[in-house]
């Protein structure tokens, strides 16, 4: 099975019956194998639609929908969303099983054999963070973010090429949801599946997308690009709001002081310090609170790595 | 009403007649010792058998009516309406509308404990199918199980709490019901209890013995409910 799959949406629209404007408009998306992609856009935008004609719990009306060339018609539903990853919101873990047997519904469905199922389920536990020994405890016994590990490894357990994710991280408070996306970020690293996110929340995307594709009502594509390229040319006022009149501080958010080029050490020694891990944004919220115009940079060792000038964040920015 | 048959002594099943059952005390031990073997315990097996008949055949009937109502939700309120009809007739009633039918024949007795079952277990298993979270049927659909798979590993499984609680009702409501049944001929624990109350001086022994019995035996059905959903309802 191949690692990832790449995911072409051609000219797809979709009409909801007893409504007159369509819920997806011609969409046309391509999306390369691994990429993490991210739908956003405000309610009405078709993310999710588009989203579940993936797995065809909605059928479209016009367009086609290929992963790795083939047309996802092609196959039986049932068998074609055995061989994609689904994590919802608030996962949907069955209550009635426990996390093992969650796990292991797709292989289940796979017939895998009961040694291959419970080594797979154990790997996967390691993979999100979750014990051994969680396999034994019941979906109400767990956390909404532990809940939410299950939702991912149950949808990866099949190793499907392809993983749509539904806002999944909506119903968690703030400081579980970025733990949870920074770590869908590693395990996206490790794992090297296409993903395909849907969000309402800008900074979710900005964070966790590779590619962006921006969806206004009436499920018009707004913009299809990196979160940078979005940053820096938002393709219309639409996007420009919707991004957030910050965009400049948001785009350098994305980038780490490692790989930004740094001026040589001056003499000065009371400058303020930044660790190279941190962000260009932070090394310019620094500047502003303490009225600096540079800040000196440190590696983890407590070295000096040199100095960010206020103007190299105007210079990245033009970039 | 049926007729007994025969004449019937002062005291039923007089035996050896201790004081406290020629004077009808309150409650005569001695009595139930020795009638225990042919009074109250054929009585109670029979009340047992037709309670069990009766919610098994009920449950199956309730079940595929559910099944299809959840299937086609148009069905839902047809069936709702009829089923509160049912419940409304009284069992007296029901019973005797049934003699002219069927007769003195299990029929005539099971029919009616068999409707009022099912109307109590079919809004139930209905309740049971529909709390199935709409996120986890959307995950079931989405990871590719078939319809069938949904229902079986996934709704029937969930439902499973409602559907015993409906069980318990049903079989406590049974019990009590089939009481009346002994009007229909000797079936159940209602028969002596109608016996000894159509004395002259109506033999209190009895009608408190057979009466504990019909109390007993519902309690019991309810632990045996109970304990079968502590068993497969691990859970919550």
């Amino acid at each position: 099975m191949p690692s990832a799959a790449e995911i072409v949406f051609d000219r797809v629209t979709k009409r909801y019956a007893g409504r007159e404007a369509a819920a997806l408009q011609e969409l046309t998306l391509e999306i390369p194998a691994g990429t993490f992609c991210v739908l956003v856009g405000p309610s009405g935008g078709g993310k999710t639609t588009a989203l579940k004609l993936v797995n065809r719990l909605i059928p479209f009306d016009e367009g086609d929908i290929r992963i790795d060339g083939r047309s996802i018609t092609e196959l039986p539903a049932v068998e074609l969303r055995r061989g994609i990853g689904y994590v919802i919101q608030q996962a949907g873990l069955f209550p009635h099983m426990t996390v093992g047997e969650n796990i292991e519904t797709v292989p289940r469905l796979l017939g895998w054999e009961r040694e291959r199922r419970r080594a797979r389920t154990g790997e996967l536990l390691a993979l999100v963070g979750l014990e051994a020994t969680d396999a034994k405890r019941y979906p109400a016994q767990l956390s909404g973010g532990q809940r939410q590990r299950v939702g991912l490894a149950r949808a990866l357990a099949a190793d499907p090429p392809l993983l749509l994710m539904d806002e999944p991280f909506g119903a968690l408070d703030p400081i579980t949801r970025h733990r949870l996306q920074l770590e869908v970020r590693r395990l996206h690293r490790e794992v090297t599946k296409t993903v395909i996110f849907v969000t309402h929340d800008v900074d979710e995307a900005i964070l966790m997308g590779d590619r962006i594709a921006i969806l206004r009502e009436g499920g018009v594509l707004a913009q299809y690009d990196t979160p940078d390229a979005v940053l820096a040319r938002p393709a219309d006022d639409f996007v420009a709001r919707f991004i957030g009149e910050d965009r400049a501080l948001r785009r350098l958010a994305l980038r780490t002081l490692l790989d930004v080029p740094l001026d040589p050490l001056g003499r000065r020694d009371e400058l303020p310090q930044v660790s190279d891990h941190s962000t260009v944004r932070n090394a310019v919220s620094l500047m502003l609170e303490t009225g600096a115009d540079r800040v000196l940079v440190v590696g983890d060792d407590g070295g000096a790595r040199g100095e960010l000038p206020l103007e190299r964040a105007t210079e990245l920015l033009r970039s | 009403m049926i007729a007994a048959g025969g004449p019937e002594p002062v005291i039923p099943n007089f035996g050896h007649g201790s004081a406290c059952v020629t004077g009808n005390h309150l409650f005569c031990w001695s009595w139930v010792r020795e009638h225990w073997s042919d009074t109250l315990e054929p009585h109670l097996v029979q009340h047992a058998e037709l309670t069990v008949i009766a919610v098994a055949i009920g449950f199956a009937i309730a079940f595929a009516l559910a099944l299809a109502s959840h299937r086609v939700r148009a069905l839902d309120q047809p069936i709702a309406i009829v089923a509160g009809l049912i419940y409304t007739i009284p069992s007296l009633v029901a019973f005797q509308i049934l003699i002219a039918f069927s007769g003195l024949s299990n029929t005539t007795v099971l029919v009616p404990l068999i409707g009022y079952s099912l109307v109590i277990l079919y809004p139930n298993i209905v309740a049971g199918l529909r709390s199935v979270p709409p996120g986890v049927l959307e995950a079931a659909r989405g990871m590719g199980l078939e319809r069938r798979q949904v229902l079986w590993r996934v709704e029937l499984p969930l439902a499973l709490p409602a559907i015993i609680a409906g069980l318990r009702i049903a079989v406590v409501s049974t019990v009590a019901i089939a009481t009346v049944a002994s009007l229909v001929g000797d079936r159940g624990l209602g028969y002596p209890i109608f016996l000894a109350m159509r004395l002259p001086t109506p033999f209190k022994t009895e009608i408190y013995s057979a009466g504990a019995l019909v109390v007993a035996l519902a309690l019991a059905f309810d632990l045996l409910l109970v304990a079968t959903r502590r068993a497969l309802v691990r859970w919550t």
